[in-house]
């Protein structure tokens, strides 16, 4: 494997168009001053760069497999289909490769305490596992709902000595344990150091994360040329604040020819209130530190939002993708709870492999889009993580009570 | 000379806080009318917002009830709420909010809306200096002074902040979030004598201030004290008797600011 290229996109402003910016209190500031600074620096220091690039390839078990879907391509009769396996990391999805670089830069910061959100629990764990192998203490903020859906995960992070904050206030999911993850940080920043999840939030974070997983676009663009000797025609990923899209994308952005889709959580469809489907049903806003898209109301309350997977179900967009998608580079689709739960079953009996709910997504619109293109047409899908986590609550959507 | 700096005036001011619409449209011009009465030189209006990360549980917990007791909350409610006060009594008046809200509104009609009304400014806890650009013109054009919050851990931005800062400049007592609590950073006169250094703006310290006492100590060492979670406390427990515990509890803290000679 090569090593990661933290230089590949120039601009490391922040903004995006209009999008970006640092939307946050006051006693945050400084604290992300430095955090910017550490990172344009060891971003271009060798010996991080080794440290990081061993701890990918021998912590994470990188380079993830590009797989050829040769079952599904033939099923779906059109594009051939290659899936991008972040569900083989260490860990068990793509979180690993950012927490890897964050944690790597709060070493070099001289913090001793990592504290993260979490929807579906997955950044939780990573950030967790993380921590331990660093010796750091490691508390999780986790919404009470989500605790309650992801029992397991929760119990996965006990075990390797994190604390997890259950999050009682608002809708008790992914924004409102980001809340309580920011007010904690206020309140201890001298040691703390917030490692967020996805590439949303105040800049540096949606800059440091897309780096960090921009190793998933470098690998994919490097295996399918090896394979095929092509570029694909299109990438497709699932969003929730949008790291791992983000990730598939970056290395993709500068090829005109290469379509970039992502695909949003419309739970049960984005005409209905129930849905998290922000770039479609949402509007330009400023939160969590960031001026976006958001699900809100007229007034800018932040909705409330649903999807079946904990992992999407967040009001907003990381700034760059309220970027890509206003500029037309990217599209973003709703899939239902429907139909990701229908994916789900598909490739686990088309191909044996237990996608996360949240990558099923992607999965979804592979399955819409794929007999409508050429045989000679290319999709690499993002499999974000596995899907092992989800099995009991999709046996409950299916009506089925297993012991969980 | 702003209408909020002018509140400073030749005395130590006194600045509570309550939340919009908590528990309901008249309850809150009764008590911002009780606080007005009760000697307060600036009133505080927290406009709700569903994700208040700078703020503790407290006025968490009374934006969740002001925006149950109108789950959309339209700005124009709480612009008739200010209107309502406006009858009632001329105290300065400034908003609390986030930065989303003033936002969706729009910066010009916003801006405009609390020029009209006598809203003098706005303290937004998510909008840094370096987000302030673009709410500045509208907010210069409307005279409504954009209230910058400077904190402990502010260091060589204080200065910059300071420079910038029109109507009073909200120093923030510690670390964390809004809430009652019985320390406070112990460098805050030094935070002060930096901030006097560079502009005659004067200070108000917030942030977990609540017994009379602490609001002495605080006045000794700025020009104001702000206190929220106390009064959304006594709204929140008094319900429709609260304009008189406020109208108490507002006469009590005037006196403990001027406990000690102005400087």
């Amino acid at each position: 494997m090569t090593e990661l290229n933290l230089n590949l996109n120039k601009n490391t402003t922040g903004r995006y168009g209009d999008y970006g910016g640092q939307y946050i209190p006051e006693t945050l500031m400084n604290e992300l001053d430095r955090m910017t600074k550490a990172y344009e620096h060891y971003k271009n220091d060798p010996e991080f760069k080794t440290e990081l690039h061993d701890l990918l390839v021998d912590y994470a078990n990188r380079p993830s497999l590009l797989y050829y879907a040769e079952r599904m391509t033939k099923d779906l009769g059109g594009a051939q289909i290659y899936l991008k396996r972040e569900d083989l990391n260490h860990t068990g999805a793509h979180k690993i490769n950012n927490v890897i670089g964050q944690a790597l830069l709060a070493k070099h910061m001289g913090k001793t305490r990592l504290i993260a959100e979490t929807g579906a629990g997955q950044h939780g764990v990573a950030t967790a596992t993380i921590a331990a192998y660093f010796g750091m203490e490691c508390e999780v903020f986790m919404g009470k709902k989500d605790t309650d859906r992801q029992k397991l995960n929760v119990y996965r992070m006990e075990l390797l000595g994190a604390k997890v904050h259950p999050v009682t206030s608002g809708s008790m999911v992914l924004k409102d344990a980001i809340n309580a993850a920011l007010q904690d940080w206020t309140k201890r920043i001298d040691d703390t150091y917030y490692l967020m999840g996805s590439a949303t939030g105040p800049h540096p974070y949606p800059l440091m994360v897309r780096d960090f997983q921009s190793v998933i676009s470098q690998e994919a663009k490097t295996q399918l040329k090896e394979k095929t000797g092509k570029l694909p025609d299109m990438v497709v990923a699932c969003v929730g604040g949008g790291s791992n899209a983000i990730g598939s994308f970056a290395n993709f952005i500068d090829d005109p020819s290469v379509q970039l889709v992502g695909a949003e959580a419309a739970g049960k469809g984005v005409e209905t209130e129930l849905t998290a489907a922000t770039v479609e049903r949402g509007s330009n806003g400023i939160f969590h530190g960031m001026k976006s898209m958001f699900l809100q109301n007229k007034t800018g309350q932040i909705n409330p939002v649903y999807s079946i997977s904990a992992g999407l179900d967040y009001p907003g967009v990381g700034p760059e993708h309220a970027y890509l998608a206003k500029t037309g580079r990217a599209q973003y689709v709703g899939i239902t709870d429907d139909e990701a739960v229908d994916a789900f079953e598909y490739i686990a009996k088309m191909e044996g492999i237990v996608a996360a709910i949240e990558s099923c997504h992607a999965v979804a619109y592979v399955r819409k889009i794929a007999p409508k293109m050429r045989k000679d047409q290319i999709i690499v899908c993002t499999l974000s993580g596995r899907g092992d986590k989800d099995v009991a609550s999709i046996a409950k959507y299916r009506g089925v009570d297993i012991d969980d | 000379m702003t209408k909020l700096t002018d509140a400073f005036k030749n005395k130590k001011a006194f600045i509570p806080f309550i939340a919009a619409n908590d528990p309901d449209f008249e309850g809150t011009v009764n008590n911002v009318v009780a606080l007005a009465k009760g000697g307060a030189d600036i009133v505080e209006i927290g406009i709700p917002f569903s994700d208040p990360i700078a703020d503790g549980p407290v006025i968490q917990a009374a934006d969740i009830r002001a925006l149950k007791a109108d789950p959309d909350l339209p700005m124009d409610t709480i612009f008739d709420i200010v209107k309502a006060i406006r009858q009632q009594t001329d105290v300065p008046l400034v908003f609390l909010t986030y930065l989303n809200i003033v936002f969706q509104y729009g910066y010009e009609a916003f801006t405009a809306r609390c020029e009209e009304l006598g809203i003098y400014g706005l303290v937004i806890p998510d909008m840094p200096l370096e987000e302030r650009g673009e709410l500045e013109p509208a907010a210069k054009k409307h005279n409504v002074d954009l209230i910058p919050l400077v904190t402990p851990v502010s260091g060589d931005r204080i200065e910059k902040i300071a420079k910038a800062a029109t109507g009073f400049i909200y120093v923030v007592s510690s670390l964390g979030v809004t809430g009652e609590r019985s320390e406070f950073a112990n460098d805050l006169s030094e935070l002060v004598t930096r901030i006097r250094k560079v502009t005659d703006v004067p200070t108000a310290i917030g942030f977990g201030i609540h017994t009379p006492e602490q609001a002495t100590e605080m006045a000794q060492i700025a020009d104001g004290a702000i206190v929220g979670s106390a009064c959304v406390n006594i709204v929140a427990e008094y319900g429709k008797q609260a304009p008189t515990k406020l109208l108490d509890y507002t006469k009590q803290m005037k006196k403990a600011v001027n406990a000690h000679p102005v400087r």
